[in-house]
């Protein structure tokens, strides 16, 4: 019986269209691994002594406090990423195996997952160390053990919640809050979780409660998989209940108003989507590595410019990129309508301006961190709105990459968003601000690198009308082309 | 209304359509018939320009085809689920089309509300996105709105597949009704050869992208259409047929 299913299961693997890239991509993305996996190694090794020489106590004691928000934003990671096993059990369920062993093959499946043994790169060689420096074997594995359980735990709670955004959302906000509260210390969660994770070393008996937990997990996972076995329970597709909504205000726009409303749409009502936009507020948070001394190399003044792209750009880069991808899964309708390709892409600058807008907005919090903070964010904002709008609506009409809208799969980057056209049109979007900038900075002076790159942002918007010629053409002339990899089926 | 002269598609060295000489009057009812691969589905994307002919061109209207896009306005389709919008309530994708097709929220409803039978109450007001309606609704839903604006083509592939027998008879009334009270030419494909003989004046049938019957309906086409396909005089019968469609 396992075989059959370890026979499924390579074969899926081996055929699957992602698998069958070329070789260059292959080694890339084995890179990636080998780095994350590296990374991991590094910090589980390395943790020990920067914790001893920043003095900020005992490393065990440090890396428990943490550790609540470690599985707390693991869970967060699993639930955005990680996919279910109820896909491939529908051809299984005609067939003569027991329900059972379809689910233990199920939960087993993720069981394996990157999620989880990722995580052993960092506490096992982080308990070695331990070892080493002479804390108490016993503890140590027993500690070591109840962190395995845990990470296990989530797996499984993952399992359970998976697509109850009631559930998930209150508890993100739980999360969240606490977080805050312990930065202005009105309320400190750790020194209470803190001491429950310590007494996994300390009294090594605990270990039993969080595999008594896990075991508990899995049969539950079990039970509610099993109960949900049906065409109509667990297995159906989500259904949302549709609301209309009165978007007629656009109107006044015409066709290109007609195609904002279609895009606000899509925006909120599908899966993937919604997890750009949502990728996209994260990217306002990443300007807080500069300048703040988090990571050395960003701390010079070139790199301020580079933060301030970003911050602003979230939404040009994980929605921008893909137009029209978006529209993939309808494209023979949207080609056979009278439909002018102009008001088409200018409905979608629109979309990537007004975004641009509101982060920049949004990111006023960076004026507490000075007046130059905030201004390379708002230079940066209007070199996305001048130039880099236009490229990346300039570079997606090369990405033929069907999406699908209804899942989050390949969300993080795909074979086909990689080539070469694409990169060299990225260089632009963030290497020129930069040099410009550091013309400006280093020839005159910081005010000066600043007008520089938003001037350049201005002359961008006069380009505007001859771009978006340039990018209607591509579309003309890719269109079958387009047509035809929209119709393959990722 | 639609000429086609010298049409072939080919890949690499296989042909799937070859069509030397095809003229469609304004305001006929066209059923295109043949089995899976004989290239029905190739010729209703040549003529909405979704793939590119290999040699010769189709006139629509006075309007090539692959060279002139000034066929969108009053030609319309529906070929399959990739002509739906999924995250849009069926109301609201009638909308979308309309708009682009210059109809106004009022000319959509009052042409939908002619279509309250034909849904049978299964498509408005559902609260329900077109991506979880059933397969025959959202055919239903995709059908009607290639009806939004006027058009003077409509074509229609495989319309009657998925539907349940009370909406095909239904849509078989409406076919009709669209060619003979609006004069608009109406192109249909399909399997069902009973439906196409009660629904089309004329039918081509098609096998292996040529032409090989070209009928005038009557009381005998039905029977001569099945002794043609049940292997009569069928041509080339048991070979491998190009898998092209699905």
């Amino acid at each position: 019986m396992f075989k059959h299913f370890f026979n499924l299961q390579w074969k899926s693997f081996f055929r699957s269209a992602s698998f069958k890239t070329n070789l260059a991509i292959k080694i890339v993305m084995g890179f990636g691994v080998l780095y994350f996996m590296t990374a991991f190694l590094m910090l589980g090794v390395g943790v020990y002594f920067i914790i001893e020489d920043a003095k900020i106590g005992d490393p065990l004691d440090v890396v428990n406090k943490y550790l609540v928000y470690l599985f707390a934003a693991d869970l967060f990671i699993r639930y955005m990423m990680q996919k279910m096993p109820v896909t491939n059990i529908k051809p299984l369920l005609y067939l003569p195996f027991k329900k059972g062993q379809v689910v233990n093959y199920s939960l087993g499946k993720t069981a394996v997952s990157f999620f989880n043994w990722s995580y052993t790169f960092f506490f096992l060689p982080f308990s070695i160390v331990l070892l080493t420096k002479g804390y108490d074997p016993l503890g140590v594995i027993t500690w070591l053990l109840g962190m395995f359980a845990l990470i296990y735990c989530n797996n499984f709670i993952n399992v359970m919640a998976n697509n109850k955004d009631s559930f998930f959302y209150p508890i993100v906000a739980i999360f969240f809050g606490l977080a805050v509260c312990h930065y202005y210390g009105v309320f400190d969660i750790t020194e209470y979780t803190a001491s429950l994770y310590g007494s996994l070393y300390s009294m090594p008996w605990t270990v039993i409660i969080p595999w008594v937990v896990l075991v508990a997990l899995y049969f539950s996972a079990y039970a509610y998989f099993k109960k949900n076995m049906y065409l109509d329970a667990g297995l159906q597709t989500k259904q949302s209940v549709a609301k209309s909504e009165d978007l007629s205000f656009l109107d006044r726009f015409g066709h290109m108003g007609t195609f904002l409303k279609n895009d606000i749409k899509l925006i909120k009502r599908n899966k993937r989507s919604k997890t750009a936009v949502m990728m996209s507020f994260l990217f306002l948070f990443y300007g807080l590595l500069f300048g703040s001394g988090a990571i050395e190399i960003y701390d010079g003044p070139i790199w301020q410019i580079f933060g301030g792209i970003f911050v602003s750009g979230g939404f040009l880069f994980t929605f921008g990129q893909f137009v029209p991808s978006w529209d993939s899964a309808y494209y023979q309708l949207m080609m056979s309508q009278n439909i002018k390709y102009k008001d088409y892409i200018t409905s979608k600058w629109y979309l990537i301006v007004i975004a641009t807008v509101i982060s920049t907005i949004l990111a006023s919090f960076y004026l507490f961190f000075g007046i130059n903070a905030y201004l390379a964010i708002v230079v940066g904002a209007i070199y996305n709105i001048g130039v880099n709008s236009h490229l990346v609506l300039w570079g997606g009409a090369y990405i033929k990459m069907p999406i699908d809208l209804t899942s989050n799969k390949k969300a993080f980057g795909d074979k086909q968003a990689f080539n070469m056209k694409t990169m060299l049109l990225s260089l632009p979007k963030l290497g020129l601000p930069v040099i410009v900038f550091a013309l400006g900075y280093y020839f005159v002076g910081p005010i000066t690198g600043y007008i520089l790159v938003a001037a350049a942002g201005i002359l961008g918007f006069a380009f505007r009308n001859i771009v978006f010629e340039k990018i209607e053409k591509i579309y003309k002339k890719e269109k079958y082309k387009t047509i035809n990899a929209y119709k393959q089926k990722a | 209304m639609i000429h086609t002269q010298n049409l072939t598609k080919t890949y690499g060295t296989a042909t799937v359509l070859n069509i030397e000489n095809l003229e469609i009057p304004k305001g006929q009812c066209f059923g295109l018939v043949g089995n899976n691969g004989a290239g029905k589905t190739t010729f209703f994307s040549l003529l909405l320009d979704l793939i590119q002919p290999s040699t010769g061109q189709i006139i629509n209207n006075g309007i090539q085809v692959n060279t002139s896009e000034d066929w969108k306005p009053f030609t319309s389709a529906f070929i399959d689920e990739s002509f739906l919008i999924g995250y849009l309530t069926p109301e609201e994708y009638f909308y979308f089309i309309g708009e682009l097709r210059g109809q106004n929220k009022a000319d959509v409803d009052a042409l939908i509300g002619g279509f309250k039978d034909f849904f049978h109450d299964e498509i408005l007001n559902q609260k329900k996105y077109l991506r979880d309606l059933s397969k025959g609704n959202q055919k239903k839903a995709g059908i009607v709105a290639s009806f939004i604006g006027n058009p003077e083509v409509v074509i229609l592939d495989e319309p009657f597949a998925n539907l349940d027998p009370t909406t095909q008879i239904r849509l078989k009334e409406i076919i009709k009704n669209l060619a003979r009270v609006n004069n608009t030419t109406v192109l249909v494909s399909s399997h069902d050869l009973s439906h196409v003989t009660e629904v089309c004046e004329r039918i081509v049938v098609l096998n292996k992208g040529e032409v090989v019957k070209d009928i005038k309906t009557s009381a005998a086409t039905l029977k001569e259409l099945e002794v043609f396909f049940g292997g009569g005089d069928f041509p080339e019968t048991k070979e491998a047929v190009l898998e092209e469609e699905e």
